[in-house]
């Protein structure tokens, strides 16, 4: 198959694309259990993780899978936007160019920024989270949890519950999702819902105790504070109340069942601790299957071959 | 046959299409001095110079109700010089210039100054529109008496609503003294508050932070309610949602003394433009939906929309080459409009020319209550002469505004100005 040059979303993915990253991400799950896990695949080759918003996570994730793969790995990240310094992107951009990178990995606050860099880059990108758009690596890395844990995604039954109006997690699972034939739901205050997110083909809770027994995984976002001092939602002891999986709700869920968090969570808010670190808790394999899924992902665009 | 005459010029063999009297037909026009002086089929004069517009339409000259010239203040984004320049080359004979200025235009000082750049720079008409309020900030009405005087021909706080109500309440009655519209804004702060692009399912698979339709639908029911309760003549500044083109309507109806404006870009595109995160297409109000488009259009077509402004707002490279979050509002205008309106308006929804030169010319001249907008004899020659057919490239060396951020760069365009006259002089000429 004949990859794009980037990943900048999940949207518009064919079905056939998707799986071919799973494919590809649950590959590289045996390497990592290897002795030595790193294989050449990509020896020569030169990532730039280019984090404009601090994120420890996806970029170490990142990191440690370009590395399995023998590429060169640069990390730059800032708090500070380029903005603030007086730097454009398309100046970024130009100035990556010109270092001649194979693939940059790219995180920033501002929906649309990898756009603009793929848009002048001869190099890959790999979108790591925009904005409020899109996180496709943690999509697929998400569904490829899923697809381990039930064998088939077709008819699963999902619940994002949270702050579904800021996430970019949210937006790519739904995205991914659909287009594998899952049915898709979420489940907030209505003032953390984006306006016509039922035309994505997602059915709309507002009371989580009475669906929450209807899934087969339960993904629970992070919740921001400063959401709260917006006015979006009354207080985050009420928050808690509703939409927190604590362990009484958790109770009522499926006996299959799956409980997901992108990370980090809020312990005890979003998500109690018990819950969390629990039987039905897929978290920690949701990391270690990061790393395998970047690969993958690095693997399809850097053009990598297996010797 | 009579000699030469001096300061003539004669336009020969064009369609003149003029909304007043709804002439619509191929003639010659003689122009002398600043006036029309005769139109007949065949005029048998000697010009001295003299304009074969064979195939082309001839209108009145274009008057823009709404522009933003950045003059005093950001010279680096456009000039009473270079907006006037790309106002003649868009067909535009008479603009009026926004006060959001820095300082913004809430005293004679500012507008004499304005008047004399533009008598200087001697393209176009450039009518300043005073501010509401004093330094635009919604709180205390500006001395309208001494704003008028000096020649402002409306009031706005244009790039923001008088969100007070009771302030727009007395600016309302106390327009009343003069007889002068109020240019609205009509947009919720709050509910607008971060919004980029139209709240819809685009924003919402984009993850774009939305403005929504009713934060324009809230004020120009609010506005309406103003204008029945005071008497006092509102126009409605780009226009953008079903829901406004729903509540003007009835309020015309009602006979609510109110007119109002829309923009080439609010019936040209729908939202999913903002797919491309180009910042050029993230304006305010924002592109809307489909639904909203089609409205628009309907609205133009039964007259709810009375007029068609421009809203050009330059900015420089360095402003709009931002993430779409961080990037100012605003798009160009002056130098496309007349394209945009052909290939939408005339082209594909089979507007008649006298339906759109009436909401170029006569409509916004009714509003200023200027005897412009007009061809006949005996009436000032603002005239713009237009080749409806010709393709060109939008060049950015072409172009004559000092910014440049339009979505229409490179791209190809139809129809064009191919002469425009100002007081019977001619100011503007394709290609020259």
């Amino acid at each position: 198959m004949n990859p794009k040059k980037d990943l900048l979303g999940i949207e518009g993915l064919s079905s056939k694309e998707i799986i071919n990253y799973l494919d590809t991400g649950e590959k590289f799950l045996e390497v990592l259990d290897r002795p030595i896990p790193i294989i050449p695949a990509l020896r020569g080759k030169t990532i730039l993780t280019l984090f404009f918003e601090p994120s420890t996570r996806t970029q170490i994730s990142f990191s440690i899978a370009a590395k399995r793969l023998s590429a060169d790995v640069v990390s730059f990240s800032t708090s500070t936007s380029s903005v603030k310094k007086g730097e454009t992107l398309l100046d970024t951009a130009k100035n990556i160019e010109a270092m001649k990178v194979d693939g940059v990995v790219v995180r920033h606050s501002a929906s649309g920024a990898p756009k603009i860099l793929a848009d002048n880059l001869n190099a890959f990108v790999i979108n790591a989270g925009d904005g409020t758009h899109e996180h496709p690596t943690q999509a697929l890395l998400d569904i490829m949890t899923m697809r381990q844990h039930f064998g088939y995604i077709k008819n699963l039954n999902v619940l994002i519950i949270g702050d579904i109006l800021h996430s970019r997690v949210a937006r790519s699972n739904i995205f991914g999702l659909k287009a594998l034939g899952a049915n898709v739901a979420v489940c907030a205050p209505p003032t953390l819902i984006p306006i016509d997110i039922d035309k994505l083909g997602v059915e709309v809770f507002y009371n989580l105790d009475e669906v929450i027994g209807d899934f087969d995984v339960v993904m629970a976002l992070r919740i921001q504070l400063e959401r709260q001092e917006s006015g979006l939602f009354p207080s985050v002891r009420e928050y808690r109340n509703l939409y927190g999986l604590t362990i009484e709700r958790v109770k009522k869920m499926k006996p299959k069942s799956i409980v997901m968090h992108p990370g980090p969570t809020n312990r005890g808010l979003e998500i109690d601790p018990e819950v969390a670190d629990g039987p039905k808790s897929v978290i920690l394999k949701q990391v270690k299957n990061g790393v395998a899924m970047r690969m993958g992902i690095l693997f399809i665009h850097a053009g990598g071959k297996i010797e | 046959m009579q000699g030469v005459r001096l300061n003539s010029i004669l336009i020969k063999n064009g369609r003149i299409i003029d909304a007043k009297s709804r002439f619509d037909r191929i003639a010659d026009i003689l122009i002398e001095g600043n006036k029309i002086q005769k139109i007949e089929r065949n005029l048998k004069v000697d010009a001295a110079k003299v304009i074969d517009a064979t195939g082309m339409i001839i209108s009145p000259g274009f008057i823009d109700l709404h522009c933003h010239l950045r003059d005093p203040g950001r010279p680096d984004e456009e000039t009473i010089e270079s907006g006037s320049k790309a106002a003649v080359a868009g067909g535009f004979t008479t603009i009026c210039c926004m006060p959001n200025t820095e300082p913004v235009i809430d005293n004679e000082g500012i507008v004499n100054y304005i008047k004399k750049e533009a008598e200087k720079v001697n393209l176009c008409r450039v009518f300043p529109i005073g501010t509401i309020t004093k330094k635009r900030e919604g709180k205390e009405i500006s001395e309208f008496g001494e704003l008028v005087k000096a020649g402002v021909k409306g009031f706005s706080d244009d790039g923001n609503t008088v969100s007070d109500a009771k302030v727009l309440r007395y600016a309302m009655e106390y327009s009343k003294i003069f007889d002068i519209p109020i240019f609205e804004h009509p947009i919720d702060e709050n509910l607008s508050k971060g919004g980029v692009m139209n709240e819809s399912e685009v924003s919402t698979r984009l993850g774009l932070p939305g403005s929504p339709a009713i934060a324009e639908e809230i004020i120009v029911a609010r506005d309406l309610m103003l204008s029945k309760f005071t008497g006092a003549k509102l126009h409605l500044c780009h226009i953008s949602t079903r829901g406004s083109v729903e509540l003007i309507r009835k309020a015309k109806k009602e006979g609510i003394d109110v007119t109002c404006e829309t923009c080439p870009h609010y019936f040209f595109f729908n939202d999913t433009v903002l797919e491309t995160y180009n910042t050029n297409y993230k304006v305010n109000p924002p592109i809307r939906t489909e639904i909203d488009r089609r409205a628009i259009i309907e609205g133009l077509r039964d007259g709810t929309i009375d007029c068609i402004s421009t809203d050009h707002a330059p900015h420089t490279q360095a402003e709009k080459e931002l993430e779409l979050v961080s990037a100012p509002f605003g798009m160009t205008g002056l130098e496309t409009a007349l394209s945009m309106i052909i290939m939408q308006l005339i082209n594909i929804e089979k507007f008649s020319w006298l339906e759109v030169i009436d909401k170029l010319t006569l409509k916004p001249a009714q509003v200023l209550k200027e005897r412009l907008g007009v061809i006949k004899e005996g009436a000032i020659a603002d005239i713009v002469i237009i080749n409806p057919n010709i393709k060109w490239i939008l060049n950015p060396e072409n172009i004559k505004s000092k910014s440049k951020n339009t979505p229409f760069l490179n791209k190809e365009l139809i129809g064009r100005a191919e002469y425009v006259l100002v007081n019977g002089e001619i100011k503007y000429q394709t290609g020259v």
